[in-house]
């Protein structure tokens, strides 16, 4: 398999890589925002809801491994490119002229993506250790757990932070997986981007309007 | 009518060589309005020159925007401010008086600078020599307009073979990447039927040789289409992308043959 290391490894490659992984997480997130929203209907649906997948907890486990794989390779992928692409011009400009010639978005790429991965290692290790690890008592809840977390300010506002630079970083990575797959076609560009910023702005408010509901509900 | 002068002050960058440390030096002109960029950088020279100083080393050729040799980045744009056009073409009325201006070569690993304002953009070459050509075997001569060709293909071709090869879009990218050139390079040819029996093996050669001169990767910032000076559109980069992708998994050969 020499040369599908080799293709990968390519720039066009490392390209790909992010635009298939970036496209799976891109997916992942809608199904993890429709799961969540549960949790405005109620208590009982949220908790029923987390229930519902701890029945087929092998299969989530699979997922899970999946998921990780997918990250992962986004993740270090992402890094790779970060520190060739530094390293392909030596010298910086003395006047650096990328805002009139590109958009916030998809020159910080890097910085929100760092943004991001820090964000999922205090969320894993807050609400998915809270749901998969800790034990708690035949009768607690998960929405309660929810609850609990969200009523720490502190914790409450740094998710819709990250939320919003989530945003951010989608907004770009949906057009330009599209780019990268070869389909920029006359018709179809313009309305891919607008589908983008769209998703983006649904992912962005939709999991940052979690935090803020139960902080506010709790003051 | 007088002619109008402006006066500005320029930041030109200075290297010795291309293992040199650089520096930006001042230099205080007054031009006229009409004359342009490069007019200017000519005058001054000759100042330097009447003063025994060395002059500053740019390059430039046909001065008319079709050769690709001219390329300076001025205010941190390649070409300058104004879109579409090539440093030769930008005049000094798109300047206003007491203006500070900031001049610095295309800065790329791959682009190392000879001297001031001069890269070697000689890389370009290598990537061309590696594919960026159809062979045509030797015999009679085929009959124009034998083989036809819808007229938005043609002028699909034509766009991307406008590409004069100047460097701007390697400049302008924050990871100092080629992929608008080489994809015009390679597009230029992949809508074409001459193009066809070439086609899987031309992107691949070209994309290898590409990284291996040490260009970065694409992110899709598209800083490279906005600051072309023939306009060349990123759509060739995804035509470039699919080319590569389906090459690659398509093809039975594994090795490339040189
Ligand atoms: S694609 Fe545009 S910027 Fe790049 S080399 Fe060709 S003409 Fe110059
Ligand atoms: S000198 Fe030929 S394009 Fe500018």
């Amino acid at each position: 398999m020499g040369w599908l290391s080799e293709s990968l490894n390519s720039s066009i490659g490392k390209k790909f890589i992010m635009a298939l992984t970036g496209i799976s997480l891109i997916l992942f997130l809608i199904v993890h925002l429709a799961g969540n929203l549960t949790l405005f209907i109620g208590e009982e649906a949220f908790n029923l809801y987390v229930e519902s997948l701890d029945k087929i907890k092998p299969f989530i486990r699979v997922i899970e491994v999946v998921l990780a794989a997918i990250f992962i390779f986004h993740i270090v992928n992402g890094i790779k490119l970060y520190f060739e692409n530094r390293g392909a011009r030596p010298e910086k400009y003395a006047v650096n002229g990328s805002r009139k010639n590109s958009t916030l978005f998809s020159r910080t790429m890097a910085q929100t993506g760092s943004i991001i991965f820090i964000f999922l290692v205090i969320h894993l290790s807050t609400f998915w250790k809270a749901f998969n690890l800790d034990t708690h008592a035949a009768d607690a809840s998960y929405y309660n757990i929810v609850l609990e977390w969200f009523q720490i300010e502190w914790y409450a506002v740094l998710y819709v932070i990250c939320m919003i630079i989530l945003g951010f970083h989608l907004n770009h990575g949906f057009q330009s997986a599209f780019q990268t797959f070869g389909w920029n076609h006359n018709k179809y560009a313009s309305l891919i981007k607008k589908i983008g910023t769209g998703y983006a702005v649904i992912m962005a408010v939709g999991f940052a309007s979690i935090p803020i509901y139960f902080l506010l509900g709790g003051m | 009518m007088a002619e109008k002068m402006i006066n500005l002050k320029l930041k030109v960058w200075r290297q010795n060589g291309p293992k040199a440390v650089g520096a930006f030096e001042d230099h205080d002109v007054s031009v006229s309005a009409d004359s342009s960029f490069l007019e200017m950088l000519d005058e001054l020279n000759d100042s330097l020159e009447r003063n025994g100083k060395d002059p500053v080393v740019f390059e430039s050729d046909c001065r008319e925007g079709i050769c690709g040799t001219c390329g300076l980045v001025i205010n941190g744009q390649p070409h300058g401010p104004i879109p579409k056009i090539a440093t030769c073409q930008l005049h000094m009325r798109h300047f206003t008086e007491g203006q500070t201006i900031w001049i610095e070569p295309f800065r790329a690993k791959a682009f190392p600078v000879l001297k001031d304002l001069a890269v070697d953009r000689s890389a370009f070459d290598t990537i061309m020599h590696a594919g960026g050509y159809v062979s045509v075997n030797t015999g009679g001569v085929p009959d124009a307009n034998a083989i036809a060709i819808p007229k938005d293909v043609a002028a699909e071709a034509f766009d991307a073979a406008a590409c004069i090869g100047c460097g701007a879009c390697v400049a302008a990218c924050k990871n100092a990447s080629a992929m608008l050139f080489v994809s015009a390079k390679v597009s230029q040819f992949a809508v074409l039927p001459q193009g066809q029996p070439e086609r899987y093996t031309r992107v691949q050669k070209m994309v290898k040789v590409m990284d291996e001169l040490g260009f970065g990767s694409c992110t899709n910032t598209y800083a490279c289409e906005a600051e072309c000076p023939k306009g060349i559109s990123v759509k060739n980069i995804a035509r470039m992308n699919k080319d590569y992708i389906k090459a690659k998994v398509k093809t039975e050969k594994i090795e490339l043959e040189a």
